[in-house]
């Protein structure tokens, strides 16, 4: 018989495209999640506003003269640094659920898989971490179109780099809680070292040179001379982008290692 | 469409090519887990356009072969060669060639019917109208084509399944693997399912090979492999396998010890018996003579007594020694067939 629909390679692009859009198809049909996903970063900025009092007001600095003008890059990297990797329990989901398993026996090329994932969970982060520079005027910031477009490039870069993090980390893994554990393990230490809390000129040697390691650093350094032009940045822009560039390339060739390895037990 | 060699064969230069005559060849197959042989030298073929079931209790290594075939595992030595493809050195090759049904549920729930295999499509290279069409093709085919808006979270266990089957056949495989595909389901869906795999076979000569641990679901198929243990106990057709035995199997209840009953049996009347908890199992021609004599060579030792034509779980007792399903199996007991 007549075999029109008869498979042949499906490259890279197309199933990646599916295992993308499936995964934004997914977060908006589940409620909660898409409240979860709008609504913290409005919470998580009314308790630091008013937490830190009338410095909310204060608005015109340069980022220097109050705490939370500093914080704010800070904020924006944690809020995308836990949306990212916590995106891809949706991996951990897909093998308990079984999804993942027919996307295994697909002649799919393993990199469509790590990207169509590692790009939905990106999708996801990016969104949430731009929704929250709405809230940019309120610290202070005005931005032009291009800085928008500046600031929307780094977002993406930290979302995708450390989405395909959390991609490595989730694959082998068989139970969210492991995931949990082995992820605060890094997140709080990476964010802490990040610059988002302290600067890095007033740190100790050695704390400075972890800080200097610490890719977000870069981020929040980038972040911070996007949105406030005159405060003092440790990095030009143009290396802090590099870096973050080198990151993502480093963390998806890592998620890629972990997905492309064939074993000898059990899938799931 | 086998003329290609499959990638990285240059690494052991005589790739041997089954002959037409097999879709799958096992051979020699061997998988070790850290502390358990699963697998000890399985060897047998599947031939085209066959329904060939592979019958054992838990942990007989069936599902390990399945992943194996399905790419999913490396086996620790031997080959599975799929459409004359390697399933460790080409397996880009062969998961184009195969279509796969897991017994644990694949289908996205939060997704319509229509969407899980549009998605499906895209993955084996499917994309457009002609994917459109296809679905509606497909879901048509499994009976579900008005409900293709549906969200598969609303679908009974037995629409899942549907979509599960529809999800495998979409692209056209030339070979169909199926594991326990009618796990949780009542017996009509069951039934259903079956019918279905017989169309398949008939119509669109697509090879199917099917794991399951129920006899009667084994007697549908056109062959059979029964593994125990990691081992290929029988192969061949159902009417095959049962011939082998001799005659009726005949039980006896033993009132009190079976295996000096068994021992005493034996002797007196020159057959092998059979110890089984506290029965005592005979294969014998003209079987309802034989009861009439033994009940009245041991009066009182025998507290019931029956006489059955062979079933498949008697070819599994005659080549293993003991029964399909052991009192302990409590998982899934409830499925074992009842004795008659």
């Amino acid at each position: 018989m007549a075999r029109p629909a008869s498979a042949a390679s499906a490259g890279v692009l197309l199933p990646a495209f599916t295992l993308w859009w499936r995964e934004i198809v997914r977060f908006y049909r589940q409620t909660t999640r898409v409240i979860g996903v709008l609504a913290s970063p409005l919470v998580f900025w009314l308790v630091i506003g008013s937490g830190f009092g009338t410095s909310f007001r204060s608005g015109g600095g340069p980022g220097q003269q109050h705490y939370l003008d500093y914080f704010y890059p800070g904020a924006l990297i944690m809020i995308v640094l836990f949306t990212s990797i916590f995106t891809m329990m949706s991996v951990i989901e897909d093998r308990k659920e079984g999804f993942l398993l027919s996307v295994l026996v697909a002649p799919v090329p393993r990199s469509a898989i790590v990207l169509g994932k590692v790009l939905g969970g990106t999708t996801l982060s990016a969104i949430q971490g731009l929704i929250f520079l709405i809230f940019a005027p309120f610290a202070g910031v005005h931005l032009a179109p291009l800085q928008v477009l500046l600031v929307a490039a780094v977002v993406f870069l930290v979302s995708f780099s450390l989405t395909a993090l959390g991609f490595a980390i989730a694959w082998p893994m068989d139970s969210s809680q492991a995931f949990h554990g082995i992820v605060n393990l890094f997140l709080i230490p990476l964010w802490l070292l990040s610059g988002a809390l302290f600067p890095m000129t007033g740190a100790s040697g050695w704390i400075r040179a972890l800080m200097h390691l610490n890719p977000l650093t870069y981020g929040v350094d980038a972040l911070r001379s996007l949105l406030y032009p005159g405060a003092p940045a440790s990095f030009t822009l143009s290396s802090s982008i590099a870096t973050l560039v080198l990151f993502s390339l480093v963390m998806f060739g890592l998620a890629f290692l972990m997905a492309n390895r064939r074993s000898k037990r059990p899938p799931a | 469409m086998v003329s290609k060699v499959p990638a990285f064969a240059d690494a052991e230069p005589e790739v041997v090519r089954p002959s037409v005559a097999a879709v799958i060849s096992v051979q020699s197959l061997v998988h070790r887990y850290e502390d358990r042989t699963a697998l000890n030298a399985v060897s047998f073929d599947v031939r085209p356009a066959e329904l060939f079931g592979l019958l054992g209790p838990n942990g007989s290594g069936k599902t390990t072969l399945f992943r194996i075939l399905s790419t999913l595992m490396i086996p620790t030595a031997g080959r599975a060669i799929v459409m004359g493809y390697d399933a460790v050195q080409a397996p880009a090759q062969v998961r184009r060639q195969i279509g796969v049904v897991f017994q644990a549920p694949s289908v996205d729930p939060k997704l319509t019917a229509y969407e899980n295999l549009w998605h499906q499509g895209h993955l084996y290279g499917l994309r457009g109208a002609g994917l459109k069409q296809r679905v509606g093709e497909i879901l048509a085919r499994v009976g579900l084509a008005d409900r293709a808006k549906e969200r598969v979270e609303t679908f009974s266990g037995g629409m899942q399944r549907r979509i599960e089957l529809a999800k495998g056949l979409l692209h056209h495989p030339g070979v169909l693997l199926l594991d326990e595909p009618t796990t949780g389901l009542d017996p009509g869906a069951r039934r259903d399912l079956w019918q279905y795999l017989q169309m398949l076979r008939d119509e669109e000569h697509v090879s199917v090979l099917v794991t399951t641990h129920l006899m009667e679901e084994a007697e549908r198929c056109d062959r059979l492999a029964i593994l125990n243990e990691g081992n290929l106990v029988a192969l061949g057709t159902p009417t095959e396998l049962k011939s082998e035995i001799g005659g009726d199997v005949i039980l006896l209840d033993a009132a009190h010890e079976a295996g000096s009953l068994a021992e005493r049996v034996r002797v007196r009347f020159h057959v092998e018996t059979t110890v089984l908890e506290n029965q005592v199992r005979i294969e014998r021609k003209e079987g309802h003579r034989f009861i009439t004599d033994v009940v009245e060579a041991f009066p009182g030792e025998i507290q019931a007594v029956s006489v059955s034509k062979p079933a498949l779980e008697d070819v599994f007792i005659h080549r293993t020694g003991h029964k399909f399903w052991s009192e302990n199996q409590d998982e899934q007991s409830e499925s074992a067939p009842k004795r008659r």
